[in-house]
């Protein structure tokens, strides 16, 4: 990762870690999330990449880019499926709280952001938020969210999910390599 | 034997012949084998895959995958949940990835029949 990159994905990092309340400088911890508050934050952060994914589908047109934004939609829909479906049978309904409004409100200002961008400063800026954004959202999932969800089919969930986007957070790295 | 005869029979001869070529376990009995694909990684290689095996690929993970050769010879789509189907029709070392998630890759020794 050269330098430009890394300075990009620090700030992206930090930008994306204070929705979870985990920058160095926070005060308190915030208290620990209901399985009804995970559940939406877990929705809430597939939507976000769905969302981010369709926007680079529009702007982009670097193939390996497309292929990561497609790979994205597909993978993050279909976790939330899954994540729409035990909700329904646990009868469960998912919480709105200031975790998921805090992650809403930074990537609707990320992708006001990279709107305003075109051609390779486009995808560029795309891939860095990606990695930033997967890197603070599996940080979250294992370090708050698995530890405390207490339904067993839920922590399942959400463990299956980090292993898909930890994967999604090396694509993304690898691509920060590529996109020139 | 007329021309009209031997014409008649021709096809229960090559039915025959298609029965006995589908019965005949030959020298390379072909296998269907099963792997698996779960936790974003496909299951160990298998050391006894032969020409004409079948790989049976089962995808217990919640997102789709692709079984994709490197040299073009097979490239399969597994939706979450399903199975895949490939056939062994080269001998040597496949290597294969998922075109969805690169950093999963696998390898299979064939051997000749």
């Amino acid at each position: 990762m050269d330098i430009l990159t890394t300075v990009r994905h620090a700030a992206a990092t930090a930008f994306v870690l204070a929705a979870f309340g985990t920058t160095p400088g926070s005060a308190q911890p915030a208290p620990k999330p209901t399985d009804p508050q995970i559940a939406h934050i877990a929705y809430t952060a597939d939507d976000i990449d769905i969302k981010n994914a369709k926007l680079a589908l529009e702007k982009s047109r670097n193939k390996e880019v497309r292929a990561f934004a497609d790979d994205m939609v597909r993978d993050h829909t279909a976790v939330n499926v899954r994540a729409l479906a035990l909700v329904g049978k646990l009868k469960v309904t998912p919480e709105d709280n200031p975790t998921s409004q805090s992650l809403v409100k930074q990537q609707d200002a990320e992708r006001a952001k990279l709107a305003s961008l075109s051609g390779s400063a486009f995808d560029k800026a795309y891939v860095a938020n990606e990695a930033a954004y997967h890197g603070a959202v599996n940080g979250a999932l294992e370090t708050t969210l698995i530890p405390a969800s207490q339904n067993a089919e839920l922590k399942s969930l959400l463990q299956s999910g980090l292993g898909i986007f930890q994967e999604h957070q090396k694509h993304a790295e690898h691509l920060a390599t590529l996109v020139k | 034997m007329t021309r009209r005869q031997a014409s008649a029979r021709r096809p229960l001869a090559l039915a025959y012949c298609a029965l006995v070529v589908a019965a005949w376990p030959g020298p390379g009995h072909a296998e269907t084998l099963r792997l698996t694909i779960e936790n974003m990684a496909f299951a160990d290689a298998l050391a006894s895959a032969r020409v004409g095996d079948t790989i049976e690929w089962s995808n217990l993970d919640i997102v789709a995958h692709t079984v994709t050769a490197r040299d073009g010879s097979f490239d399969i789509v597994i939706l979450p949940g399903k199975t895949g189907r490939t056939v062994l029709r080269k001998a040597g070392k496949a290597t294969f990835y998922c075109r969805y998630h690169s950093s999963m890759a696998g390898k299979i020794d064939i051997r000749p029949d």
